[in-house]
């Protein structure tokens, strides 16, 4: 069952001096959920951009079933949809009306259009909304309609460029109820975030990009393995022990709660260890627990290679 | 697609001219600047500076291709306001990620940018004709007026289009339409350009608005028109062809980068 729809090859662009994405390489198969994750500026919204024949790459290759982006981007457009960062809505139409004109320029039939319309509205509990202005849209209300609309011509790709950035977190989790519901009905999404949350919820397989460059490709369970199993948290009262404690040990330190987090194969033996070894420096922790790894570690992990020890500021 | 290119372009930019009448309905300042501002500037000019200007003809009779003029002034930076609009809110985006040609929203709003400011100017004419104003045209002229009304609007509303699409923000857009607004004062359009000073005179006699508004104001009340009609058509069919054209040039290159 490998059917591969979107594939990435050496995808490269560069503004001026700067390189923006140095030789990107994925694909997504067909029917999946699709997380691309990275920070600000890491060229999420650049990827998003070339496969939606927005820009072209200057280097390597894109296709999306089975067409090139460079070369074939009439063809292209029939089969995606974009919902970009900002809910590229009418303000002054109703939510219906922007449904209605979005349907024609698509080129449906008319009767198409106006049960298109009916069916999305009811589709993302627009109803009560219908006649009411996009102006005087919620956030999560705005975004809803934005996809609706995207979804009038029945893409088999869906791009959604940061859905949920900007949303309260009740609209977060109805957003990603929908998005499963539209993958469960068999259309291809690549979505791009910057919450490790998100991608967790909602991806069949994610990859992680920084700099222009995919760092680590998986799914959500394989990026958590890579840093393993199980952590074990040790908290502290008192910055003295908290400092000595950040010299003696390899592990992620979070000077907010002042806390460190170390990499655990959960034995016994390993806690016999850590705590001894405390005990000769005259280190006192206020706590510890055992937590299971998340994306974070992952991200801060991979994204900081080069360091022991990354910090995490949230 | 190809053989029906033609097809859904019209329908397509028939769709978005549809959108923008919705739009001037919607938004009370629009509203204002299209119907409400053309009867006051008409009353304005008229009572408040009429009666202190010397034209040799009633003052009425005299100002009125000026304040339809002016009018289409400031009805260009809605229509320069809501391209830009289109621009940072997404919308433009969205169309040039669909199989539909883009310029259908430059299309868009042209069509709703002409269809304001012809009803704004049959509203400057109604008022007009209220307090005194009383043409001398016949079919033939009337006729004319609509011909070098309809190429003017045109190719101001192409121009707004460019500010629209060359403007970072919407005030910006705003800001660049100014120059439309300004250039009718400085034209034959409210006083006779012989009692400015020589070189504002000079301006003035060789700038365009001057032989648009003789021109209008020739057939409507038949004074002399000379050649101004020609030099009109020039100007404007000039800006017309100039402001289409960079207009499908920046969305050419906004596409490339």
């Amino acid at each position: 069952m490998n059917d591969t729809i979107i594939s990435v090859k050496n995808l490269k662009k560069t503004y001026g001096k700067q390189t923006v994405l140095n030789a990107l390489n994925f694909d997504v198969e067909r029917g999946s959920i699709f997380a691309l994750l990275g920070e600000n500026g890491a060229g999420k919204t650049t990827t998003v951009r070339i496969l939606s024949t927005l820009i072209q790459a200057d280097g390597g290759t894109a296709t999306i079933a089975g067409y090139d982006t460079s070369r074939d981007a009439s063809s292209i457009k029939k089969v995606i949809s974009l919902t970009g960062q900002y809910a590229a809505v009418d303000e002054l139409l109703t939510g219906e009306e922007n449904l209605m004109m979005m349907g024609r320029l698509n080129h449906l039939k008319g009767e198409v259009v106006k049960e298109r319309t009916a069916d999305l509205l009811e589709q993302f509990d627009l109803i009560d909304a219908a006649k009411k202005r996009a102006q005087f849209y919620s956030g999560g209300m705005r975004r809803r309609l934005d996809i609706a609309i995207g979804l009038l011509a029945d893409p088999e790709v869906i791009f959604l460029d940061e859905p949920t950035t900007g949303l309260d977190p009740r609209s977060r989790r109805n957003m990603w109820k929908l998005i499963k519901r539209l993958a469960d009905n068999g259309v291809t999404i690549f979505l791009t975030t910057q919450y490790l949350e998100e991608a967790d919820q909602l991806a069949d397989k994610i990859a992680i990009i920084n700099n222009g460059k995919i760092v680590e490709e998986g799914t959500a369970e394989e990026l958590k393995r890579i840093i393993g199993e199980e952590k074990l948290v040790f908290e502290f009262r008192n910055s003295a022990s908290f400092n000595t404690a950040q010299n003696l040990l390899e592990g992620q330190i979070n000077d907010n709660d002042m806390s460190i987090s170390i990499t655990t194969d959960g034995t016994t033996e390993h806690l016999r260890q850590l705590l001894n070894a405390f005990y000769e420096h005259r280190i006192e922790p206020e706590s510890v627990k055992f937590r299971k790894p998340t994306l974070d570690d992952v991200f801060m992990d991979i994204t900081s290679r080069s360091g022991k020890g990354a910090m995490i500021n949230d | 697609m190809t053989e029906s290119k033609w097809y859904w372009s019209i329908l397509d930019g028939w769709t978005m001219s549809r959108r923008s009448f919705k739009h001037l309905f919607r938004n009370p300042e629009s509203l204002f600047l299209s119907f409400g501002l053309p009867v006051i500037l008409m009353l304005l000019f008229v009572y408040i500076f009429g009666g202190a200007i010397q034209t040799g003809t009633d003052y009425v009779n005299y100002v009125v291709p000026g304040v339809i003029i002016v009018c289409v002034g400031y009805a260009s930076s809605m229509t320069a306001m809501s391209v830009t609009q289109d621009m940072v809110g997404g919308l433009f985006e969205r169309f040039r990620s669909m199989p539909i040609l883009p310029s259908s929203l430059m299309v868009g709003h042209v069509i709703g940018s002409f269809a304001r400011n012809m009803i704004g100017t049959a509203l400057v004419l109604l008022a007009a004709i209220l307090i005194g104003f009383r043409p001398s045209a016949g079919l033939q002229e009337w006729l004319g007026v609509i011909g070098i009304l309809s190429l003017f609007l045109f190719s101001i509303s192409w121009l707004s289009v460019v500010f629209g699409l060359l403007a970072k923000s919407v005030e910006s857009a705003s800001a660049f339409t100014f120059l439309i607004m300004f250039l009718p004062y400085v034209s034959s359009a409210f006083v006779p350009t012989d009692t400015m000073p020589a070189w504002l005179h000079a301006f003035a006699e060789n700038q365009p608005m001057t032989p648009l508004i003789e021109t209008l104001r020739g057939l409507l009340i038949g004074t002399e028109i000379g050649n101004n009609h020609w030099v009109t058509i020039v100007w404007f069919g000039g800006l017309l062809i100039i402001s289409f054209v960079v207009a499908t040039m920046i969305f050419k290159r906004r596409k490339s980068e």
